[in-house]
């Protein structure tokens, strides 16, 4: 099975001055992650572990202070790198002066799609999260769910072959979040790879083939969801919390 | 170029689905039309007096629009955080900058030709004439002038974090160049060292915007137009300031993390 996904003793340092005073926080550190062709991959983490600074390396947002990490084999310093994922961030506004098709075109001359080619992937995204009715209306008459569904749709414009979701489904409704959950699920069937870091636990266990489970920048499990809840018994999230070491404070 | 174009498209659709151009256009119209229907002391040269003051009114709205819609460009893609899905896509950083240029700077020449036009107008119903040549050279050093205030914009928006801060700045700035910028050199003489070498730099330094703002006098008192070569040279200094600005911008730019 080819590894789509590679990171290589991944360390992110973060530097802050105040008042005269430099302090380092290290976000990641020495981080080692392969995610494989076609499969769901859950990346977990309580708040704070270095999820997004993952997924922000990932995408060529921050340098690595040390290490690398590669897509589909080539170095994520390179733009190109870039051409054949999806990318969907946590809660993002889009363009409010722009309708969904205007977006999904826009983004389609990024990746330099032919006009024909991109209006029939323009039809089939919209399709696929159930947005065609609401195809002329400004994004600033859309809900959230119907936004968050935009950012799904820009993110498969290009027909990638991985996915990253940074928690697909926060903020929505339990509707929105079944939705979300059944295009990621039509995606696995699709031969898609999906890289997916979430607080659900739940939603987690349902999709997911592998899970990486980290906590203050450093991988503490990796494996097969199965194979980690099975080892800590009972079910994903006392496995969860057993990995994290997360010790309950009593309450008076 | 087609990712630069992508980017220029949505910046001039966002300019001209917001109201800001159109609330200042009609407020320019307003006062230049009440002020073409009266005739102050029946003194048959006002005319002069009103297509100096329309001509002020329309810098001023130009640089307002110019300055305002490029300040928010870039802080607005990280408050909305769509700056995130865009850099995830195969384009630099470097594109991103120039794509926004590009947008704000095609969106100031349509409204330039908006207001050069109904300036014409109003000018041809008192004059009888149109000196069609003296305005595409005044329209068109003016936007190159703008240019080079867009991409001074451009440059603050990666340096200061408000909007309105890198806005007010930028209009200080540019202000303070239309009015003391060729002054520098003379109020330099007046110091005593270090001060003077540094005024005399500033003097240097600073994109002289003023010629631009002087070349109203060709509509006002019906200038004849200068040797072409002449124009020529203010063109690649423009070219040059935006160059600068811009290769400014594109280095910071490289260096931030943008989570």
């Amino acid at each position: 099975m080819s590894v789509i996904l590679k990171a290589e003793k991944l360390r992110v340092e973060f530097t802050t001055r105040q008042f005269r005073k430099t302090t380092t926080k290290v976000a990641l550190n020495g981080l080692d992650l392969e995610v494989n062709a076609g499969e769901i991959f859950g990346f977990l983490g309580p708040n704070g572990a270095g999820k997004t600074t993952t997924i922000n390396v990932l995408l060529g947002f921050i340098q690595p202070t040390g290490g690398a990490a590669y897509l589909f084999g080539i170095n994520v310093r390179q733009p190109i790198a870039r051409q054949r994922i999806g990318y969907l961030p946590e809660m993002t506004y889009y363009y409010k002066f722009l309708t969904a098709e205007e977006i999904l075109r826009f983004y389609a001359k990024i990746f330099k799609i032919p006009n024909a080619e991109a209006e029939r992937r323009i039809d089939d995204v919209l399709k696929l999260v159930e947005l065609e009715h609401a195809r002329k209306r400004l994004i600033k008459t859309y809900s959230k769910g119907m936004q968050q569904r935009v950012g799904l749709a820009q993110a498969l414009i290009n027909n990638p072959d991985l996915l990253i979701l940074d928690e697909p489904t926060s903020g929505l409704d339990p509707v929105g979040r079944m939705k979300v959950r059944a295009i990621i699920q039509r995606l696995k069937n699709e031969g898609k790879t999906v890289f997916f870091a979430s607080h659900e636990l739940g939603e987690v266990e349902t999709v997911c083939d592998r899970v990486a489970i980290i906590n203050n920048g450093e991988l503490k499990a990796l494996g097969p969801v199965s194979e980690i809840v099975s080892q800590h018994g009972a079910n994903l999230e006392k496995a969860f919390l057993d990995i994290i070491e997360f010790q309950p404070e009593t309450v008076a | 170029m087609k990712i630069i174009c992508a980017l220029a498209g949505v910046v001039i659709k966002e300019l001209y689905r917001r109201k800001d151009f159109y609330v200042l256009f009609i407020i320019t119209i307003l006062i230049c039309a009440v002020m073409g229907s009266i005739n102050v002391f029946n003194d048959k040269q006002v005319i002069r007096y009103i297509k100096d003051i329309a001509l002020l009114l329309i810098w001023i709205s130009s640089l307002v629009i110019s300055i305002t819609a490029t300040a928010r460009q870039i802080p607005a893609e990280k408050e909305n955080r769509t700056l995130l899905p865009l850099l995830a896509k195969p384009l630099t950083r470097t594109q991103l900058i120039f794509g926004k240029f590009l947008g704000c700077w095609v969106v100031c020449g349509l409204m330039l030709a908006c207001f050069y036009i109904f300036f014409g107008v109003l000018a041809a119903t008192r004059e009888h004439q149109w000196p069609l040549l003296n305005y595409f050279v005044a329209a068109f050093l003016h936007w190159m002038a703008l240019g080079v205030v867009i991409a001074l914009t451009l440059l603050g928006s990666l340096v200061f974090a408000a909007p309105s801060s890198n806005s007010t700045i930028c209009f200080v700035l540019v202000t303070a160049i239309l009015t003391i910028g060729r002054y520098l050199d003379q109020l330099a003489l007046s110091f005593h060292e270090p001060a003077r070498s540094i005024v005399y730099s500033l003097y240097f330094a600073i994109p002289h915007l003023e010629w631009a703002f002087g070349l109203r006098n060709l509509i006002i008192h019906d200038w004849p137009v200068d040797a072409w070569a002449f124009y020529g040279l203010d063109i690649l200094y423009s070219l040059a300031y935006i160059g600068i600005f811009l290769l400014a911008a594109c280095l910071i730019f490289r260096r931030k993390a943008v989570n």
